[in-house]
């Protein structure tokens, strides 16, 4: 399981760098959305998958999973939420001002 | 006594959200601002005197005790990095009253100041990883909302880099903090450095130890500092002195904790990589101070050149140097703060950031030039000013570890320190008087006041040096015996 998740991690960071390298300002944020999901997946397999046992400590099981990965990714998602409405907010700004979403010709308007 | 150390983080926190709720009263936002930094001043140098006589001071949250809960730790290094910061940015809103424009602080000025303070006071305090990485995006969001503020087609384009970068390297943080804790099954700073202390540093954790190095050097700019050029020369002077005082010595603070508590075991391979980073930070900032010739650029380089030097003192890692590192982190963090607001004060009278735009300004403003030369001499490490005791006892550091490739760099940017302000000096203050008597925008006494506040510091640091000597040997010890750390945060 674990190295599914790192996989499915491997290739999402490879999106997210995909589209972070890219002329786009949406595609911009969009991969670093990703890049953050696939971050999540790599915490989650750091912490141990045993798969089927609850991160609860019951009265009769002797196994249980470990939860705080499950708290940090949680703490990690709501902050990048916010980053993301912020970003994306800028973004549109950034369109409402100058007309443009293309990273390269917004360069212009810092030579002049 | 202990829970005192929350209030350093809680107190700014709680006034911003509060003042959130009353957007109108803009008088009531001004003030409590400034009252609440000064209180929490007092309160962090109140805390300092403890943590001097009596050690560390810790806190565990909700009583969970410190490897399993979240903690804080005070020892005097980050206590005197939050009693500066406390200062140096009630001196700045002070500053922001008088400039930044109504409309701006409409926008929630005060707030995002309050917040940004309390991301910054959090990081220096916390105990643990996965909570440094919490308050750094509390200090981050709010300085992406400050370098936003106002929404001048510069800084959307600048800032728009700004945040693409921070929100990758938080990627990247998260990515080294997962590593850690799939390795030793812990983020508790004390806890993490006595277990790489029993297992040894082995080459993974080695690997991990240099994805922080990436990660706190996007962050302090060293090295990876192209971003910082153009979103510090962006937003209004008074945030720029804040963002230059500030941000990048939060970095650095996290630089030095991490490679002095958790990863000092293998110093040939990472403390030599910091050398070399230093190196090439010293050379680059310098190349970047001399080219220029806007005069926010030449200051925003400034900022580089010192984030290269402080780090110096980690490459050597000795007790001389990390004591010299200490002072001097103080010590510019007051003097990049100053430095920010005269250049800002400048563009302000003169209406232009182009060296050649500007001459004989000191006919017009003689307390704004010699401030300014008394900025110059201070930043260069002329006795008395403040900049001396860091210099020397740094470069005796760098001495006895025998590196005098480092001990030559560092000294030589100092040159360069020298001359790239003085050029400022020289083309802006000297020379034909460009502004007429009638065209004269006059310069409020309001708006040097914070200036010469900070100059005074200056000077009183130099002078005061010897009354700050026990908390810096305090600070330098800690640092360099993780074992006292380690012993009060796990109350062996």
């Amino acid at each position: 399981m674990e190295t599914l998740i790192i996989i499915v991690a491997g290739v999402l960071v490879t999106s997210a760098t995909y589209l972070i390298l890219s002329q786009n300002l949406i595609r911009v944020i969009l991969g670093t959305g990703v890049l953050t999901h696939a971050v999540h997946l790599l915490i989650m397999a750091m912490g141990g998958f045993s798969g089927n046992v609850v991160p609860i400590i019951g009265e009769k099981g002797n196994t249980y999973a470990d939860a705080l990965p499950q708290a940090l990714i949680l703490t990690s998602i709501v902050i990048n939420f916010a980053v993301a409405a912020f970003f994306l907010v800028l973004a549109y700004q950034v369109y409402n001002r100058m007309n443009t979403d293309d990273l390269s010709k917004l360069r212009r308007y810092y030579h002049e | 006594m202990n829970n005192l150390l929350v209030l350093l983080m809680v107190v700014p926190l709680l006034v911003g959200i509060f003042l959130v709720f009353i957007p109108n009263y803009i008088h009531i936002h001004r003030w409590s601002t400034f009252v609440s930094l000064l209180i929490n001043a007092g309160l962090s140098f109140w805390v300092l005197q403890h943590i001097v006589n009596n050690g560390i001071v810790t806190v565990d949250f909700g009583n969970w005790e410190a490897p399993f809960g979240i903690s804080f730790v005070g020892d005097s290094f980050s206590v005197l990095l939050v009693l500066t910061t406390n200062i140096v940015s009630a001196i700045c809103v002070l500053y922001a009253i008088k400039t930044i424009g109504l409309s701006r602080e409409k926008m929630y000025f005060y707030p995002f100041v309050l917040f940004l303070v309390a991301g910054v006071n959090g990081s220096f305090l916390t105990g643990d990883l996965f909570n440094l990485f919490v308050t750094f995006e509390v200090m981050l969001l709010a300085s992406y909302a400050l370098i936003t503020l106002g929404g001048t087609k510069k800084q959307l384009q600048e800032s728009f880099k700004y945040i693409a970068i921070n929100v990758v390297s938080s990627s990247l943080f998260l990515v080294a903090i997962a590593y850690l804790y799939g390795l030793l099954g812990t983020l508790n700073m004390a806890h993490l450095s006595e277990r790489i202390a029993t297992t040894g540093q082995t080459p993974l954790l080695t690997v991990v130890s240099l994805l922080f190095l990436i990660v706190f050097s996007l962050k302090s700019g060293l090295l990876l500092y192209q971003w910082l050029p153009g979103s510090y020369s962006t937003p209004s002077p008074a945030v720029a002195a804040i963002f230059g005082a500030l941000l990048t010595k939060v970095g650095i603070y996290a630089l030095f904790r991490t490679f002095t508590l958790l990863f000092y075991h293998e110093q040939q391979i990472t403390h030599l990589i910091i050398g070399i980073m230093a190196a090439i930070t010293l050379i680059g900032g310098s190349i970047g101070a001399i080219a220029y010739s806007n005069i926010r650029l030449i200051v925003s380089y400034n900022v580089i050149i010192s984030v290269g030097f402080i780090l110096v003192a980690l490459a050597v890692m000795n007790i001389t140097a990390i004591e010299g590192a200490v002072i001097y982190l103080i010590h510019d963090m007051v003097v990049k703060a100053l430095l920010f607001l005269l250049a800002g004060s400048m563009i302000y009278v003169a209406k232009s950031e182009r060296l050649g735009d500007i001459s004989g300004l000191i006919r017009n403003y003689p307390v704004l030039g010699w401030m300014f030369f008394i900025t110059v001499l201070s930043l260069t490490g002329i006795p008395p000013l403040s900049g001396f005791f860091g210099k020397v006892l740094l470069g005796i550091g760098v001495i006895e570890a025998k590196s005098y490739i480092l001990l030559a760099l560092s000294m030589l940017s100092g040159f360069v320190v020298l001359y790239s302000l003085l050029r400022i000096f020289m083309s802006c203050f000297w020379g034909e008087t460009i502004i007429s008597e009638e065209e004269e925008i006059p310069l409020k006494k309001s708006q040097l006041i914070p200036s010469a506040i900070l100059v005074l510091l200056t000077i009183g640091i130099g002078f005061g040096v010897e009354g700050l000597t026990p908390y810096i040997q305090d600070a330098a010890e800690t640092l360099m015996n993780p074992e006292i750390y380690i012993d009060a945060v796990l109350e062996k």
